[in-house]
Parts: structure tokens; sequence; C-alpha cells
């Protein structure tokens, strides 16, 4: 088993706001090997896409570790986090805002080179700047157009060759195909797998679709209200789901054929504030297997078969430790 | 099963300066009594300036509709007064927008917003359209005592089905719902997929179901138009279109989208983009894209060929069978 490039170690972000501290990564651990992907599901306010900022600082962590090849990223001064972000990019979700409107496709890509590779001649720029057009599928005629005269997988194409033009080691990838059509997808999808396996990426792709995270996950891991609650390979994951939520989320997924009609299971009511939360596990309001042990003690992620849950139902003993934990 | 909306040659354009955006061009449809029909296509395939046209609530200008009809009831609702339309809207045909976040008022409690849809079309007072309000949030399950909430004070799933509910409370014999859960998370789509369905049932109202996903369209609709370029290139019942799609576009379509439920190494991804509305391709409007393009099909626009009682297709190689694999 090859070193993990990244890992991530009881991860926290608050945030503070009017009505009290809200929860928004609370104790997220998981690491990612080099040249894998590890998706990163879960509804919308889970603490998703704070995760991934998290990790590149683009928020500050409240607690918790990131260490990249071994060495806690949290701790650098500004100045070595610059050098840092070199190897550490990210795509946003929306092309159409993600974008200034007013700069062209060249000097959109060519802007990361400006700040990092201060003394590159403007030829070899540009060099650079063609050679990854060409990597993303972006046509060279295009280099003076601006954004809104491209659709939108363009513009995702954009967005990922400004990510790569530094050559870094590990991409977030936030909701790289969300807001675009289905066909648009899963070419965005086809070039995301190529340029992992031809430069030897990295990636946290963090989605709401399953079926996408699917397609390009090594492993997958599902989050709920701020907590990891399960983290499976992900054939695991969509075979053998352990957590509740997991079981609820799959069953959610309206299936393209007309013959099948597989039980499903509506999940009761919203999720509930990550403002405050009470003890206990954050699912319990809406699982139909909720226990009172459920309300005592948040379940910890332990391993069950090929996955990891947290969740008192899947795991005997973790009721034993909440109990014990409880009497003392 | 009676047909009662009948689109032809419905024909749709906006013009803003010298270009002409050609939406919708020469469409046909029929949807027949307690039917539910899904339209299916990529952005700007013309699925909702068709619905906007049924309910003549095209911006105008620069929408236009340059030809064609759309028979509802016996009558040409194109052709329609102004005055005569608005009965027809809200009380006969009524309409669910993608964005809950956005179609509600934000200064009126739902109670109201309910109200003044049944007191514009019932001839009942205050106090009784009220009652009926509490009735429809109990039918879309919320609690009848939030009538007085304003919108802000629900989430996402529970805006949308305040929207359903205002959509259903005059018992409209078509409802047509523009991507209603495009913007809700899966769980509680899964909420509002259910509702709807239930829904169906019990009030036996028609609906034209605007989609980009497939199962969506598999698990609710009975009906299915696959919509290109402002037209439709295939249409037949879900068993017809999902288990033996005979268009080019139908067959891409379905091996784009990325299946929970098989392994797929890589996404078969059909190439080049959708036509610029400005400038439809001559012929077949697919012809630049599919992989089995003949000359003919560059000129001349195929023909509606059928292949059962429900199920057309306009491709000249439609005819041929098992041209695709099923995998």
């Amino acid at each position: 088993m090859s070193e993990p490039l990244l890992e991530v170690r009881h991860l926290k972000k608050y945030f503070t706001t009017k009505k009290g501290l809200l929860h928004a990564v609370d104790d997220v651990s998981f690491s990612i090997e080099e040249g894998k992907t590890l998706g990163l599901v879960g509804e919308s306010g889970c603490g998703k896409s704070t995760t991934g900022r998290v990790i590149l600082r683009l928020h500050e962590a409240t607690g918790g570790e990131v260490l990249y090849r071994g060495r806690n990223i949290l701790e650098l001064s500004p100045r070595e986090m610059r050098e840092m972000r070199r190897k550490m990019q990210i795509v946003f979700q929306d092309p159409y805002s993600s974008l200034n409107p007013r700069m062209s496709v060249k000097s959109l890509i060519e802007e990361s080179l400006l700040q990092r590779s201060r003394g590159m001649s403007s030829a070899e720029r540009e060099q650079k700047v063609l050679a990854i057009m060409d990597l993303v599928g972006l046509e060279r005629r295009l280099a003076y157009a601006f954004p809104h005269e491209l659709d939108g997988g363009r513009r995702q194409r954009i967005g990922i060759a400004r990510a790569l033009i530094l050559e870094p080691e590990f991409v977030v990838l936030d909701e790289p195909v969300s807001a675009l059509d289905v066909c648009i997808q899963a070419q965005i999808l086809n070039l995301l797998m190529d340029l992992q396996k031809e430069l030897k990426l990295t990636y946290l792709f963090i989605s709401h679709n399953l079926s996408v995270v699917k397609h390009i996950s090594d492993e997958i891991a599902v989050m709920y209200l701020g907590k990891l609650v399960e983290k499976a390979d992900h054939e695991t994951i969509f075979k053998d789901p352990k957590h509740p939520y997991t079981k609820a989320l799959l069953s959610a997924i309206p299936i393209p054929d007309p013959t099948l009609h597989p039980e499903r299971i509506i999940l009761e009511g919203d999720v509930a504030s990550p403002i405050n939360p009470s003890p206990g596990c954050r699912f319990r309001t809406r699982c139909r297997h909720a226990m009172p042990v459920c309300g005592e003690a948040a379940p910890e992620l332990m391993q069950n078969g090929k996955s990891i849950v947290a969740c008192h139902l899947c795991n005997p003993q973790s009721v034993e430790t909440a109990r014990v934990g409880g009497q003392e | 099963m009676n047909v009662f909306l009948k689109i032809e040659g419905l024909t749709v354009e906006y013009r803003s300066g010298n270009r002409h955006v050609h939406a919708v061009n020469d469409l046909d449809l029929q949807l027949g009594e307690g039917e539910v029909l899904g339209f299916v296509g990529e952005t700007g395939a013309g699925k909702t300036t068709t619905a906007l046209s049924i309910l003549r609530i095209l911006p105008n200008p620069p929408a236009k509709v340059l030809g064609g009809k759309v028979i509802f009831k016996d009558q040409d609702i194109i052709q329609l007064s102004d005055r005569e339309m608005r009965a027809i809207r809200g009380e006969e045909i009524a309409m669910i927008f993608q964005d809950p976040m956005t179609s509600l008022d934000p200064v009126k409690t739902v109670g109201d917003q309910i109200c003044e849809m049944i007191l514009l079309h019932r001839n009942c007072s205050k106090k009784e359209a009220w009652e009926m309000a509490g009735d429809m949030l109990e039918t879309v399950g919320i609690d009848r005592g939030r009538a007085g909430d304003y919108p802000h004070q629900f989430s996402g799933g529970m805006k949308q089905r305040v929207v359903i509910a205002i959509a259903l409370s005059c018992k409209p014999s078509l409802l047509i719902a523009d991507e209603p859960t495009t913007a809700l998370d899966v769980t509680i789509q899964a909420q509002i997929l259910e509702l709807m369905k239930e829904l169906k049932k019990k009030y036996q109202s028609s609906m034209i179901m605007i989609t980009h996903d497939l199962g969506i369209v598999a698990e609710i609709c009975d009906n299915v138009a696959i919509m290109y370029a402002g037209g439709v290139l295939e249409y037949g019942s879900v068993m017809d279109i999902y288990k033996d799609p005979r268009h080019p576009y139908t067959r891409a379509l379905f091996d784009s989208i990325p299946d929970v439920h098989r392994d797929q190494a890589r996404l078969k991804v059909i190439s080049g983009l959708p036509p610029d509305p400005t400038d439809i391709p001559s012929g077949c409007p697919f012809h630049p894209r599919c992989p089995h393009c003949t000359e003919r099909c560059k000129t001349e626009k195929p023909e509606v060929v059928h292949l059962n009682e429900t199920h057309w297709a306009r491709c000249f190689l439609a005819q041929e069978e098992g041209r695709y694999e099923h995998e």
C-alpha cells in the first residue's frame, strides 16, 4: 500500500453565527492515496464543500490536522502556504460565476502563472497556456474569446486548465459537473479521468450526485451534518451500504429503468440545523432505527466488514462504549 | 384515452436585434386524459418554451408564436382573448416552476398566496378560501397551522410543497411541472416525487413533467417526448423509449448518464455540442453529431416513422431493428 498523499485528522471548522456555533465540519478524518480519488457525498449543508476549502486553507480550520506528505499544512506560514498551493488546486462548481467575464480565455489561464512563476518570458507563458488548452480540449482558436461566448462545458474546461497549469499533485473538484447538461457532464468526467491517468493526479471529488461520484471515485465517504457517517470503496458502498443514511440516500436516486421498482426509503422531514447540534447521532431525528442510545452518545467510526461506519446499529460494540462512557 | 391537449405545428421564436432564435420548430404532440408526459432534453431543447406557450405566458416581446395550434378541450388556446385565457390559466392549467426559492412572494404568508389563487377562480368568501388553503396545505403534508408563516420560514422542500399546493388549489385538469425537483436534494426530491405520485392518483389530472433526469421520467411518466433543437425526435411509452430506443440521440442520451447500477469504465459521449438555436442545421437537426449520419440526413428532414401505435421517431433509420445493442 502506498503512502497517503493527504491525510485529514479530526478536522473541525465552526462558524460563529448570531444563533450560535455552526458546526460545519465536525471531527472529520480520512486519507487519500496518491493517484486515487476520494468522493465526498452528502446533501446541501453537510459540510462537504467546507471540508474541501479547509484542506486548501481557503477557510482556516478550527481544529485538527491536514497532513500533506506527512507535513501539517495548517501550521505553514502564509509564504510557505503560497508555495504549497502550487501543488494543491481547486476547480469550482459554477463555471458561469467563477470566471472573470472581462478576461479572455488566454489571460484567465495565464493569470495563475503570472502569480507563481515570475521570470517566465511571455513567449514561454504563451507556450504553456496553449499546451494546457490542448490538454483539456480547448480549441486554440478560442484563446482570445471571452467566457460569455462559450458554453458551460468549455467554461468548465477553462476552470480545469487554470487549476492544472501550475502542475499540481492534488486537486479538489467541488461539484465540477453539477451545473452542466448530462451530455457535457459525461465529456468533462471523461476528461477528468484521462487527466488523472496522464498526470497522476490525486482528486478529492465533492458532489451530491451519487452516480457521478461512483463513476469517478476509488473510495467514497458520505457526510451528514458535518460528520463522516460511512466510508468504503466505491463498490462496497453501493452493494452493501451499512449506515441507514447511506441506504436512504442510495434508494432516493431515481433509476432510469421503468421495469425496476425497488423499495424506497423515504426520509421524513428535513436536515436538522447544524447550529449548536445536540449530543448523540446527528441523523437520529430522521432515522427509522433510532434507539435511546443514539441520543446519548455520538457513534464513533468503526470498521465493519469492508466499510467504516459511524452508527450504533451497525456497531454493537460502540453501544457498549457509549454506555460505559455515559456511566462515568 | 381521450386526447385533450393537442399541439400541432407549434413554432416559437425569440427575437433579439437581428437574431432570430428558433426555440420551438414545428412541434407536434398530444396528451391524453390522466396521462403523464415527460419532456426530456438538454438545455435549449425548447422544453420550457413549449410549456410556456401552452399557458400563454411567453414573454412577448421577445418571444413570438409564429404558427401552430394548441388545442385544449376543443379550443385553440393561441386564438383565445386574454380574458378567456385568464379563466383557463390556474383553473384548468397550472404550472409548478423549477425554483421554489424564487417562485413564492416573500412578503405574503403562504396561506394568502394559496387564497389568492382560490379567490381568483372560485366564488367564495375570504374565510372559506382560507379554510380551503388550510386543506390544501394538509394535502401536501404541511400542518395547516403554518398557513400564517412566510416563505422564508420554510425549507426548500417545504416551499416546493407550498408551490404544489397553489398549483393544485383549483384542481386543474392539466398540471405542468418544470423541473420541480432540480433545486432540491435527493432525499427531499424523493419525498416530492412520492407526493406527486399520490396526488396524481388522487386528482386524476394530466401532467407534463419537464426534466432532464431520465430516472425521474422512468418513475413517474407514462409517455416520453425526447426533445432536441425545438422539436420532438422520438415519442413513445416509457417502455418503448427505455427498452427499444430508435433514435440515435435517445440512445446517446442514455449512454451519457453514469448509472449507479452498472459498472462503466468510460462514459460514451455525444461528440460536438447542441445546435446553435439561431442556426439550426438543415435536414435532421441531429445530423452533425450523429454517428449514423448519411447524405440524405443532411438535406432532408426525416418524416415521422411509426413503429407501433404510440411509438414514433424522426429518423430515416428508425425502422432498422436491432441496430443498437442493448447492454
